[in-house]
C-alpha cells in the first residue's frame, strides 16, 4: 500500500460554538466558548465506532491528512491515523480536538474576548485535564457519540484519557494511556517552570497582554521549546543523530551556533515561536503540573480509578525519561488494584518521550492489535 | 468444540485445574492461548504476564490482558492474595530466583501451578550415560544456548516445597501429552504441581 491510499486525505477543521457557560475547577467560569476539531472516517449506524484522540502540550485538533494537495506536513498523528493504518479511518469515526485554551482555533488567550472586544490574554482562565475532558464530553454530546470506542492520547493526551475513563465511565469503552503518568514528579515541575520562567521574564510578555502592544515574547517561546524539546528526546536518541558534529568542521571559539545540535534547537525553537502562543503554553504546562486524579482520594490512584469502566492498554518507553516506564507502571499498578482489565507493554525504543509519535515497530503492532480487538468489539 | 479442547495437551491440564469464574495470573504467558481459552470457556478474569514485547502483541490481538514484565524483579504490582491461581509453565527451570518466585506466587495467589520438564526422564539420564546433556522435546536447547538454568526432578521440586512450607495439593506427571503413574520419576517428561501454603 502507498502512502497516498493510507492517508485519510485532504481535510478541513471544523468549529463547534458552545453558549452554555462552563465552570471550571479553577472556580473560574466561561460564558461561552468554541472548539476547533476535525472528523475522519465515518460514524457507523449505531454511534458505537468513534474515536477521541486527545492531544499533547503543544498539539491541536490536525491529528491526520493534509488541508491542501501541496502541503507538506500532514496531521501529527498521520502515521497512526489513516485507512489501513493502526487507528484504521475505514472502520473508526475519528475525532481531533484542539483543546479550550489553544492557539489553534479553539478560544484561548490570543482569541477575542467576546465582552471586551480585546483578546483575553492574562484573563483568560487557567485549565486543568477536567475541564479539557468536560468540553470534549460536551463536542460529543453535539456528535451524537454517547459513549467512545476509544479515547487515546500519548503524554498530555494520555492524563486525558485516563481521566475520562474516571469522569465518565460509562462513556469510555477503552482507554488508550501512553507515554504519560498519572501526575508529574518534582523534576518534570521545575522543567515546566524553567520553561514558563523563559516566557513570563521575556520583556516583550507584557504580564500575558502582549497582543495589543503588537509584541511576542518570542525569546521566552523559543527558550521554553529548546528546553522541552531536549527533555523529549534522550540522550542515545540525540547522539546518534547529532553527536558533536560541527557545522564547519572547526572550534570557532565562540557563542554563534557552532554544534549541529545547537543549530538544531536553535530551528526548532524559532519554528515554534512563529506558531505558537505564549498564554496557551504557560497554561497547557500549568494543567499538566496541577493533573492528579490520586489528590482528592489521600493519594491512593486505585480509589481513583475505581469508577472506570474502560478497558485500558498503556505503553511506555525505555528511553522516555521524562515520562518514563516507572511512571506508567504506577498507572498499571494502581489499575490492577482497582480490578480493571488492563494490558500493558514496554517498548524499546531509542527515540525518547517523543517515541510516541514514531514508528517502533513493536509499538505499531501493539496499537493494531489492540485497535483489532475495539473494531471487532463493534463491528467496524 | 471448546477452547479448552484444542489446547496442547499440558495446557489442558492446567486448565482443568482451574474452577470457572475465577481469577488467573499467568506468568510467561507466552501468546496467552491459555488464559485466552480459559476466558472463552471458564469466564475467569487474569493477567498474562511476559517478558518479550512480542508475546503481550499476541495476547493482546487475542484478548488476553497481558502485562510485560520481568519475573525476575518479583510480583511487587499485585497486591496480596489477589488470584486464585498462579501458574507458572515451564518456566521456573529458566528463573534465577527459582525460591522467590516460587514465595510470590503463593502471596499473590491461593494457588500455584507449576510445571516443569523432568529432568529425571529416563531419556534424560540415558543421554547423559552416553556423556551428552539431555535434549529432547521438553528440553529442546543445546547447553550452550539453553535459557535453563535450573534442572529438577519431581523430588527435588517436593523438597524446595517442604522448605518454603508449601503442601502439595496434587501432582501429574506426562509423557508425550499422556499421563504416566507408573515410575512417575523415570517415565514423566513433564510435571505438574499444584502447590498451596501451608
Amino acid at each position: 500500500m502507498t502512502d497516498a491510499n493510507c492517508s485519510v486525505g485532504i481535510v478541513a477543521a471544523q468549529d463547534a460554538v458552545f453558549d452554555t457557560p462552563l465552570p471550571l475547577a479553577s472556580g473560574a467560569a466561561l460564558p461561552g466558548y468554541q472548539l476547533r476539531f476535525e472528523t475522519y472516517g465515518q460514524l457507523n449506524a449505531d454511534k458505537s465506532n468513534a474515536i477521541l484522540i486527545c492531544h499533547a502540550l503543544s498539539g491541536h485538533h490536525h491529528v491526520a491528512g493534509r488541508y491542501h494537495a501541496d502541503d507538506k506536513t500532514a496531521g501529527w498523528w498521520d502515521n497512526m491515523i489513516g485507512p489501513g493504518k493502526p487507528i484504521d479511518t475505514s472502520r473508526f469515526f475519528v475525532v481531533g480536538v484542539n483543546n479550550l485554551g489553544g492557539c489553534h482555533g479553539s478560544s484561548g488567550p490570543s482569541s477575542i474576548n467576546p465582552a471586551t472586544g480585546q483578546p483575553w490574554g492574562s484573563t483568560f482562565p487557567v485549565m486543568t485535564v477536567s475541564d479539557w475532558v468536560t468540553t470534549q464530553a460536551r463536542l460529543a454530546d453535539r456528535l451524537g457519540i454517547a459513549r467512545w470506542a476509544a479515547v487515546i492520547g500519548g503524554s498530555l493526551g494520555g492524563m486525558q484519557a485516563l481521566h475520562w475513563s474516571i469522569a465518565y465511565p460509562e462513556r469510555v469503552a477503552h482507554a488508550l494511556v501512553i507515554a504519560s503518568a498519572p501526575k508529574l514528579s518534582a523534576q518534570n515541575i521545575a522543567f515546566n517552570d524553567v520553561a514558563r520562567q523563559a516566557i513570563l521574564t521575556d520583556p516583550e510578555f507584557h504580564g500575558g497582554d502582549f497582543y495589543q502592544q503588537n509584541a511576542i515574547p518570542r525569546r521566552g517561546l523559543r527558550l521554553a521549546r529548546m528546553l522541552g524539546h531536549i527533555t523529549y528526546l534522550s540522550d542515545d536518541g540525540m547522539g546518534e543523530k547529532f553527536g558533536r558534529m560541527l557545522r564547519s568542521g572547526e572550534y570557532q571559539f565562540g557563542y554563534d551556533v557552532e554544534f549541529e545540535i545547537e543549530s538544531y534547537l536553535r530551528y526548532q525553537g524559532d519554528k515554534f515561536s512563529d506558531y505558537f502562543d505564549a498564554n496557551t503554553y504557560l497554561l497547557m504546562t500549568k494543567a499538566l503540573d496541577y493533573f492528579d486524579p490520586a489528590k482528592d482520594h489521600g493519594g491512593d490512584l486505585a480509589a481513583a480509578l475505581k469508577p472506570a469502566q474502560a478497558q485500558f492498554l498503556l505503553a511506555s518507553f525505555t528511553s522516555d525519561w521524562r515520562f518514563s516506564p516507572e511512571r506508567s507502571r504506577e498507572t498499571v499498578q494502581a489499575l490492577i488494584a482497582a480490578g480493571k482489565r488492563v494490558s500493558y507493554a514496554e517498548i524499546e525504543s531509542a527515540h525518547g518521550h517523543d517515541a510516541f509519535l514514531m514508528t517502533d515497530q513493536p509499538y505499531v503492532d501493539l496499537m493494531r492489535a489492540y485497535l483489532n480487538r475495539v473494531a471487532e468489539e463493534v463491528n467496524a | 468444540m471448546s477452547a479448552i479442547d484444542i489446547l496442547r495437551p499440558d495446557l489442558r491440564l492446567i486448565a482443568d485445574w482451574i474452577a470457572p469464574n475465577s481469577r488467573v495470573l499467568d506468568l510467561g504467558c507466552g501468546d496467552g492461548q491459555l488464559l485466552a481459552a480459559l476466558q472463552q470457556d471458564k469466564q475467569v478474569q487474569g493477567y498474562g504476564v511476559d517478558f518479550d514485547v512480542a508475546n503481550v502483541v499476541r495476547c493482546v490481538a487475542s484478548g488476553v490482558n497481558a502485562l510485560q514484565g520481568d519475573l525476575e524483579s518479583g510480583l511487587c504490582q499485585f497486591g496480596e492474595q489477589r488470584f486464585d491461581h498462579v501458574v507458572l509453565s515451564q518456566t521456573i527451570q529458566a528463573m534465577r530466583h527459582t525460591e522467590a518466585i516460587l514465595n510470590e506466587m503463593l502471596r499473590v495467589g491461593r494457588e500455584a501451578i507449576v510445571t516443569f520438564p523432568n529432568f529425571g526422564y529416563w531419556q534424560n539420564r540415558l543421554q547423559i550415560l552416553h556423556g551428552h546433556m539431555p535434549v529432547s522435546d521438553t528440553m529442546p536447547y543445546q547447553w550452550y544456548d539453553t535459557p535453563n538454568i535450573h534442572w529438577c526432578m519431581l523430588g527435588d521440586f517436593e523438597e524446595l516445597c517442604a522448605k518454603n512450607r508449601i503442601r502439595v495439593l496434587e501432582r501429574v506427571v506426562m509423557d508425550k501429552g499422556k499421563r504416566v503413574s507408573l515410575l512417575p520419576n523415570l517415565r514423566g517428561s513433564l510435571a505438574f504441581y499444584r502447590v498451596a501454603r501451608g
